[in-house]
């Protein structure tokens, strides 16, 4: 058996070998440099629900856009918004198959600029007029670490819906706050037990944020350039703590409740099943479709003072260009004519999606009352979440729903599951 | 030897000696075998290892960050991760409930189906079939369907029976209710399987055996436990690895079921954990290690089973 022990370490040996010398693959991610005036431009846009008004506009604007380039074909691609990180990490691992030009959720951007997926195009959009007309707060939602990765095509921000009906049978007021907002759907529960008060999931985190905010709170504060969590502050808490009197048997019992992500605690208001819910202008079409059209008002989603708004979080997605492209400037004038004034007005008309163009908007709010208490929103202030890379893996490991949610089902209380949901976005931060 | 022989003689010698002691034509055979498994198994386990060593998340896949070898940092992270080992343990009992349904039922619709006259035997097994044919994921959305809160039929039928307390009653909010409900789904698609081999092996058995078995006056519970089942021996061997293995890597169900891990992530098994964490938040490292950890225990449960059964006396 002696000779067995060199044959080990020989072997040992040869697997240290093997490892030290082959590491997992990188892509050279090296950029061509070449920019190519012809040729096909890749495009990859969203799939929606309701997807053909969407794809009218694109076509028109791919057709003009090939009108004014020859020997150029414009591709359009809709990925659906589910597997969308699946599809971008194959896209940055894998040049020759990647678009040029991509439309994205911002909350991604954070990690995809990690990644080195995003062109910088900050020095084409300095003379590009009509970004001028994109306020600070927008224009936030398209910037990493000073660098300018898109530009931000249309918004969704969310408002409060209510029952006027519902409200005025039971006589009650309009609220003036978010206190008065949960109170109102107690007691709708209490006079109809078969209707939630307040459609608001545990899942849905853009729902769950804005109380937080109201309450001066936040997911994360920057210190000096690296982020720490502050769901666990007193203010953070107050928000939680409200939150999840809604997430209770009279209001929106957990049962139904606590899985529900924002698209499904809308549906329930449509279903006609709910008194309230916090609704984006981006469901406004659904819900003029449905039997409660006629009884539904928006409002903003009241503050904590009477005549305050909840901040709300400005969600929305952008138009960017890969950094792998070999049709750079052509990717930029694509993007900047679908982001352009003319396709912001139709995309609107099509999608009802808010317009990011200060005129734009400006022009919508006067010609639609509907759309005015989102803009009246936007305009008092919104919010964003902490631009990082670790915001995917926040997002995806769940860390905010999961504190609602055991706070709501009774397994933990708001100061335990907050100093969880601490440690846990802390260690995501740190493991960048 | 005075002079070295050039080594292809060597080479041809050692060739020759194989050939003639017969060592050589079994692998001729197997060659085909060995080189897909080795492309199609052996490289990607080796990757999957080699990737758990290294800090290896989307900005190194690109290349946009250097690549950096971390040791047995992200086992070290696993290990001390709380979850890990909340999951771990939901993995084992999962799993072990699967597996002991799936035999089960498996196993008395086997033997059912040695009872049956011949025409509701073919009944059985077509609709056994049509559960096996069902996609996981077609499965899954039936079930979630069928056990709906307000509109499925199960709730429908339970509230209509006088049971009220059903009416709106999530079957996915408390933990075990979620994992039992995800439960049933796993044996109903994997029960086929189980009872397909088994019916083959009870019709393999010699009807002579249970003859002399009966004229030596044994029972029929006495033929079932000393006769028929050690002869069902290597088809129990093979379903219950089978069942081990699919059980204890399942996905499809859970993730669609439980909406991708199940409140505050109360429903998550090890490979939904590891997809979570590899592919979702793009941590390759960590989720490769989680990988290799899975690979590890299914490899020593085989083995813990495998050697169980040849102390036994079973020679497989």
């Amino acid at each position: 058996m002696r000779y067995r022990r060199p044959i080990r370490a020989g072997a040992l040996l040869g697997l240290a070998v093997l490892l030290a010398a082959c590491a997992p693959a990188q892509t050279d991610s090296a950029e061509s440099g070449a920019d190519s005036m012809e040729g096909t431009l890749r495009v990859w846009l969203f799939s929606e629900v309701d997807q053909e008004p969407k794809e009218k506009v694109v076509d028109e604007a791919v057709a003009e856009f090939e009108a004014a380039h020859e020997d150029v074909t414009v591709e359009v691609q809709y990925i659906p918004v589910d597997s969308r990180a699946e599809r971008f990490q194959g896209a940055f691992n894998d040049p020759s198959s990647a678009p040029d030009v991509a439309e994205y959720g911002n909350t991604d951007l954070a990690g995809y600029v990690e990644a080195g997926g995003f062109a910088d195009i900050s020095d084409e959009l300095a003379e590009w007029k009509p970004y001028d007309r994109i306020s600070d707060d927008v224009a936030a939602t398209a910037r990493v670490d000073g660098g300018t990765y898109g530009v931000p095509w249309f918004l969704g921000v969310r408002a409060l819906f209510y029952r006027t009906d519902v409200f005025a049978d039971l006589g009650i007021d309009t609220p003036q706050t978010l206190d008065e907002v949960v109170e109102a759907g107690r007691t709708v529960r209490e006079e109809k037990p078969d209707m939630l008060g307040l459609s608001s999931g545990g899942a849905y985190t853009y729902g769950f944020l804005p109380f937080v905010w109201a309450h001066g709170g936040d997911i994360a504060e920057k210190k000096q350039g690296s982020y720490t969590a502050a769901v666990d502050s007193p203010e953070s808490k107050a928000g939680l703590e409200l939150y999840s009197q809604v997430l209770s048997e009279d209001v929106c019992p957990p049962q139904t409740c606590a899985q529900m992500t924002g698209n499904e605690s809308v549906q329930n208001f449509i279903a006609g099943k709910a008194a309230m819910t916090i609704g984006g202008n981006f469901n406004l079409n659904a819900v003029d479709a449905s039997e409660v059209a006629e009884d539904t008002a928006v409002i903003p989603l009241p503050g904590t003072e009477p005549g305050s708004v909840a901040p709300a979080f400005a969600g929305g997605n952008n138009l960017g260009v890969l950094a792998g492209t070999d049709h750079r400037t052509l990717s930029v004038e694509f993007t900047q004519l679908l982001a352009g004034k003319k396709y912001q007005q139709r995309m609107y008309e099509a999608m009802g999606n808010l317009p990011t163009l200060g005129d734009v908007q400006s022009d919508a709010a006067a010609a639609d009352e509907e759309i005015g208490p989102f803009v009246e929103t936007l305009e008092s202030g919104t919010r964003f979440v902490p631009v990082t890379g670790a915001w995917a893996a926040i997002d995806a490991e769940g860390v905010l729903p999961t504190m609602v949610q055991r706070v709501s089902s009774g397994d933990a209380s708001v100061d335990a599951a907050a100093a969880e949901a601490a440690d846990s976005l802390d260690e995501s931060f740190g493991g960048e | 030897m005075a002079t070295p022989a050039p080594p292809l003689r060597v080479a041809g010698r050692a060739l020759a000696r194989l050939r003639r002691s017969g060592r050589l034509e079994p692998w001729v055979y197997l060659a085909p075998a060995l080189v897909v498994l080795g492309a199609l198994l052996a490289y990607p386990l080796y990757q999957l290892v080699l990737v758990s060593f290294y800090d290896y998340r989307q900005p190194q896949v690109t290349g946009a960050e250097p690549l950096r070898f971390s040791g047995w940092a992200n086992y070290r992270t696993l290990l001390a991760d709380p979850q890990f080992w909340e999951v771990l343990g939901n993995t084992v009992v999962f799993a072990g409930a699967c597996v002991t349904g799936t035999l089960a039922v498996g196993g008395c619709l086997a033997v059912l189906a040695t009872r049956l006259s011949a025409w509701v035997r073919t009944l059985l097994f077509l609709a056994a079939l049509g559960a096996w044919a069902t996609p996981a994921v077609t499965g899954s959305a039936v079930w979630l369907f069928l056990f709906d809160p307000s509109l499925g039929p199960v709730n429908q039928a339970l509230a209509g029976l006088g049971m009220t307390g059903f009416e709106g009653h999530s079957w996915t909010y408390t933990k075990w209710s979620a994992f039992g409900l995800v439960l049933s789904q796993v044996v109903w698609c994997s029960f086929p399987f189980v009872m397909v081999t088994l019916y083959a092996g009870i019709r393999s058995i010699p009807g002579e055996v249970i003859e002399a078995a009966r004229l030596d006056g044994a029972s029929t519970g006495r033929i079932a436990l000393s006769v028929m089942l050690p002869m069902l021996r290597p088809a129990m061997v093979i379903v219950t690895i089978q069942s081990i293995i699919w059980d204890f890597k399942i996905f499809t169900q859970i993730y669609i079921m439980t909406g991708g891990g199940g409140i505050a992530g109360q429903n998550l098994v090890l490979n939904v954990y590891a997809y979570q964490q590899a592919f979702a938040s793009g941590q390759y490292g960590l989720g490769s290690a989680i990988g290799v950890v899975t690979t590890a225990l299914l490899l020593a449960i085989s083995l813990v089973y495998l050697r169980v059964l040849r102390r036994q006396g079973e020679v497989l």
